[in-house]
């Protein structure tokens, strides 16, 4: 593409096509992600974006391992940021394989575990979006709320990143006694926090005015590129497994599934996509609350096999982790070890998409719409 | 729609394309394909009103050792149900049709079984390696994969 224009002073102006590589070290593209843009001037022709840099070989590794359990600290190390997401869409799948039921509490403890962890990395999804356009204070305020949910599970399980805490049939620990008067103080005071979010960054004028428009993604584009989560949801899709295909306890608890409205664009724009993460903060609040309130009496361990070895078969099974659909697709020979594990990871799935929505747009939207995107390298590479 | 009247829709359509159906395997029962229709199969799985899987959850692929396979997780949005096709291919000839005109996902996913096992998909757009350096030699998660001593002359230690 060649267009030739003219300058102020008369004189004719000739402008070229460059390839420029914005990452792997960039800090807009949360990670080691590497995006070969094709540019004529200001204005992306072309995003091609490789991957690979964080490839640590989970499914390889996981072929070695003698145990089903000695999995799930590699899972954690996917999705770095919302390990409990994939330790639960790990177990469901290998329970699944193994058809052994589970204890009730067991069940609700993992869901108030999943939704705080959401909620962490919803948190997280915000304050780094804040800062690829320009906004540093929403980031501190989304931390300091995090670091509250990270003391909650490191009071729970002694680590505060990478747990190790849901295993195939059951918990590692109990909560402990101060768990449930702690969350409760932390809900009653993140309600307030997340009105003063939308004060401060949400409704914010110079916000909307870089996020409103920008990377208009179509419901069915969406869904023929198989994105979903928040960003499926942002184009109006709604879609949300934990409604749709209720997996653990999810049915007991009611809640909405929030969708992008094109409130202050058009629909499925990156405004869109945030709002919907800011939303979900809130129903995960309403799930947590009535999962105390209901929360049963057991032991987190009576389901534990002391040795798992499932017959021969295949199965696959989902979960709504904040970034969407976790999938397991795990295949037994009949041995301790796991004959084939692969991850449908949702990042992956979702970061296909960037070369069709951001062709025509500037260089800085394209912060923008990485941002939207809500990428987790570890879990894009695996 | 459950698996079996799937299973027999698609049996009355396509005949002797269904190689094999696969009902004992639990959890999840699956159908093997011929190669050669499986394009025809997606389109239809993906347009018949009644089926409408418009959304391709997972492919992956298999070392069975001896053949190469593809595994295809699709589900429907509308109808809320879910399938599992799949096509096995000689090791040594491992040629599939690509479904990326059908469903877009399947672009990286066949990328990734490309670059893991080797396996080519005929007429993918851009068939590249995806999560491997792109001067990687072997596909390593086929089972006989050798750990490579050297890379581009470096000793790899481990």
């Amino acid at each position: 593409m060649e267009t030739i224009t003219k300058t102020s002073h008369g004189r004719t102006l000739r402008t070229e096509e460059m390839v420029i590589n914005m990452g792997p070290q960039h800090p807009s593209t949360h990670g080691v992600l590497r995006l070969e843009l094709v540019v004529d001037g200001e204005i992306v022709i072309d995003v091609i974006p490789h991957i690979g840099y964080l490839h640590r070989c989970f499914e390889k590794h996981s072929e070695q391992m003698t145990n089903y359990q000695q999995v799930i600290p590699y899972v954690d190390r996917m999705d770095y940021v919302a390990s409990m997401n994939s330790e639960l869409s790990f177990a469901i799948a290998a329970e699944k394989l193994l058809k052994i039921q589970i204890p009730e509490r067991v069940d609700y403890i993992r869901v108030i575990m999943c939704e705080l962890q959401r909620i962490a990395s919803h948190l997280i999804a915000i304050g780094t979006y804040g800062i690829d356009i320009g906004a540093f204070t929403p980031f501190l305020f989304c931390f300091r709320d995090r670091e509250r949910i990270l003391d909650l599970f490191e009071m729970t399980c002694g680590a505060r990143l990478l747990y190790n805490y849901i295993w195939i049939g059951g918990l590692s620990h109990d909560l402990p006694q101060q768990f449930i008067p702690t969350l409760k103080e932390f809900i009653v005071d993140f309600r307030k926090n997340i009105k003063e979010l939308n004060d401060l960054l949400s409704f914010n004028h110079i916000f909307i005015k870089r996020t409103a428009n920008i990377g208009v993604l179509p419901a069915d584009v969406a869904i023929n590129y198989g994105c979903s989560g928040p960003m499926l949801r942002g184009s109006g899709v709604k879609w949300d497994l934990r409604k749709d295909e209720p997996y653990s306890v999810y049915n007991k608890f009611d809640f909405e599934v929030c969708v992008g409205k094109g409130e202050v664009g058009t629909l499925g724009d990156c405004w869109d996509r945030y709002i919907v993460r800011v939303d979900e903060m809130e129903q995960s609040l309403r799930i947590i609350e009535q999962a105390i309130q209901t929360l049963p009496e057991g032991n987190v361990q009576s389901a534990v096999p002391k040795r798992i070895r499932p017959n021969p078969g295949e199965a696959y099974a989902r979960a709504e982790s904040p970034r969407g659909e976790l999938g397991f697709y795990i295949m037994s020979d009949g041995t301790g070890t796991p004959y084939r594990i692969k991850a449908r990871s949702p990042a992956f799935v979702n970061l296909s998409i960037i070369s069709e929505i951001s062709r025509g747009c500037m260089i800085a939207d394209l912060c923008a719409i990485t941002g939207s995107v809500d990428i987790v390298l570890g879990e894009v590479d695996r | 729609m459950t698996f079996q009247e799937i299973t027999e829709n698609l049996k009355q359509k396509f005949g002797t394309a269904i190689v094999e159906v696969k009902e004992t395997v639990q959890p999840d029962p699956y159908i093997i394909v011929d190669p050669n229709s499986l394009k025809e199969i997606s389109k239809y799985l993906r347009d018949e009103e009644i089926l409408t899987f418009d959304f391709l959850n997972c492919l992956s692929g298999l070392d069975l050792k001896g053949k190469l396979a593809v595994v295809y997780h699709i589900s429907s949005m509308k109808h809320k149900h879910s399938f599992v096709l799949r096509v096995e291919v000689p090791t040594d000839a491992p040629t599939v049709p690509s479904i990326e005109s059908i469903w877009k996902s399947a672009n990286w996913h066949e990328r990734e079984a490309f670059d893991m096992y080797g396996i080519i998909f005929s007429d993918h757009p851009d068939l590249r390696r995806i999560l491997m350096p792109y001067d990687w030699e072997g596909h390593p998660l086929r089972k006989d994969y050798q750990v490579p001593e050297f890379y581009n002359g470096m000793k790899v230690t481990y």
